[in-house]
C-alpha cells in the first residue's frame, strides 16, 4: 500500500505509530494473521529517513550487527548485499558510501532478516533508476511471499499498490 | 542474548575505531592529574595527602567525557529507533550499552591509575586502594551517567546539559570512593565500611540506571 499526501500530512507519523515509536492518543494497532507471540513492531521492518549506519564500521559489520540484533543469527550476508548491488563493497567502511549506497545498505537489512511487514518512509529517495528498479523487484518478491508493505512516497513505487491518501483534498 | 552480545560487541568496536574516543578519557585523565602539581606546587607531602582525591576527581571528569555520545549518536543516525523496535527489552539494551561504555572508557582509567599515582607521590598501598575503589565505583558513575544520557538524548546540545545533570548525583560515589582510599592509608576508619558502601552504590545504580534510562528514552522520544 502506498501512503501519499502533501508534506506534513502525517505519512511518517502513521508509519512511526505502526512501528511503535509513537504512542496513539486513541485507538490501537492490530495485526490480523500475524504471530500472536510477538508485538507488531517486532514483526515489522522500519526504514526511516535515517539509515542507522555507523560510518566507522564496514558495510558487512553494519549489516551483521543488525541481522544479529534483529534475531537472525546465521544469516548469509552475501546474498542481501548482492541483491542491493553492494556485492564488492563488503569490507569498505560505511563512511565512504554515497547517499544512495547507504540507502541500499539499509535495504539489505530488510532482505537479510525476513519479517512480514515492511514500513518504508520514502524508500526511493537518493536511489538511482537502477536502484529504484531493484527496490521494486524486492518489494514484488516480498509481496509474492505473503508479505505486506506500507510505503510513504511522493513518487511512483514501481509496483501495483493500493493508495491511501492523507491530508486535505490535495 | 545474541542481540545483546551483538550490541555490546558493536559498541566496543565503535569505541576503538576512528572517532570512538575510547582513549580520549585516559588522555584527559593524564592531563588533569599532571596539571595538579603545577597548580598546588611541588610539595610532595601535600600531593601525597590530596592524591586520592585528585585521582578520583580526574577519573570522574574523564568518565563524563564520552558519555554524551553514549545514546545521542544512536539517536542521530536512527539506530535508536531500531533498537527500540527490536524484541530485546530496552532496559537490557541500554545496560549492554553501559557495559560497553564502562569497558571502553572507564576500565582504561583504572588501568592508568597506578602510573598516575606515581606522579602524585602516592605509596603503593594508596595506589592499590585508589585503583580498587575506582574499579568498584566507576560502574556507578557509568550507570548514573546513563540516566543523564537518556534524559538529554532528544535535546539539541544535550551534551552541555549532561554534566550539570550527572555531577550532583555522583557526589555520594565521590565521597565514599575518596573516603575508602584515604582510610586505607591514613586511617582512622577502616577501609571496609566506606568501600562496602561504594560497592552498594554501584550495585544499586546498576539496577536502577537501566530502568530509569529506558523510561526516560521511551518518554523522551515521543
Amino acid at each position: 500500500m502506498a501512503l501519499v499526501g502533501p508534506n506534513g500530512s502525517g505519512k511518517s507519523s502513521l508509519l512511526r505509530l505502526i512501528a511503535g515509536l509513537l504512542r496513539p492518543s486513541a485507538g490501537w494497532i492490530e495485526l490480523q494473521g500475524g504471530d500472536a507471540e510477538r508485538s507488531v513492531p517486532e514483526q515489522a521492518h522500519y526504514l526511516g529517513h535515517l539509515d542507522a549506519l555507523k560510518p566507522s564500521l564496514t558495510v558487512a559489520e553494519n549489516l551483521r550487527f543488525w541481522t544479529r540484533y534483529l534475531g537472525e543469527q546465521t544469516a548469509a550476508l552475501d546474498e542481501p548485499l548482492a541483491a542491493t548491488g553492494l556485492g564488492g563493497l563488503a569490507d569498505l567502511p560505511a563512511a565512504y558510501l554515497s547517499a544512495g549506497q547507504r540507502r541500499r545498505l539499509s535495504l539489505a537489512r530488510l532482505i537479510a532478516v525476513p519479517r512480514p511487514i515492511w514500513l518504508l518512509d520514502e524508500p526511493t529517495s537518493a536511489l538511482d533508476a537502477g536502484g529504484q528498479g531493484r527496490l521494486a523487484d524486492l518489494m514484488r518478491e516480498h509481496l509474492a511471499t505473503g508479505g505486506m508493505l506500507i510505503a510513504a512516497t511522493h513518487g511512483p513505487l514501481g509496483i501495483d499498490a493500493g493508495e491511501l491518501r492523507l491530508g486535505g483534498a490535495a | 542474548m545474541t542481540a545483546l552480545s551483538a550490541l555490546l560487541l558493536r559498541d566496543m568496536r565503535l569505541a576503538v575505531r576512528v572517532g570512538g574516543g575510547a582513549l580520549m578519557g585516559v588522555l584527559f585523565f593524564l592531563i588533569v592529574v599532571t596539571l595538579v602539581p603545577f597548580a598546588v606546587g611541588p610539595d610532595l607531602a601535600q600531593l601525597r595527602r590530596i592524591g586520592p582525591a585528585i585521582l578520583w576527581l580526574g577519573a570522574l571528569l574523564a568518565s563524563l567525557l564520552t558519555l554524551d555520545r553514549l545514546l545521542a549518536a544512536d539517536h542521530e543516525d536512527g539506530s535508536l529507533d531500531l533498537i527500540l523496535m527490536g524484541g530485546t527489552p530496552l532496559e537490557l539494551a541500554v545496560l549492554a550499552k553501559a557495559v560497553a561504555h564502562w569497558v571502553a572508557s572507564c576500565l582504561p582509567l583504572v588501568v592508568a591509575t597506578p602510573l598516575l599515582g606515581l606522579f602524585l607521590n602516592l605509596e603503593p598501598l594508596a595506589i592499590g586502594a585508589v585503583a580498587l575503589t575506582l574499579l568498584a565505583g566507576t560502574p556507578a558513575l557509568t550507570c548514573i551517567g546513563l540516566i543523564g544520557a537518556a534524559l538529554s538524548v532528544a535535546l539539541r546540545r544535550g551534551g552541555l546539559l549532561l554534566p550539570v545533570l550527572v555531577l550532583p548525583l555522583t557526589v555520594p560515589v565521590l565521597i565514599f570512593g575518596v573516603a575508602a582510599s584515604n582510610a586505607a592509608v591514613a586511617g582512622p576508619m577502616s577501609f571496609g565500611a566506606p568501600f562496602l558502601i561504594l560497592c552498594a552504590l554501584s550495585l544499586g545504580s546498576l539496577v536502577l540506571g537501566p530502568f530509569a534510562a529506558a523510561a526516560a528514552l521511551r518518554h523522551g522520544l515521543e
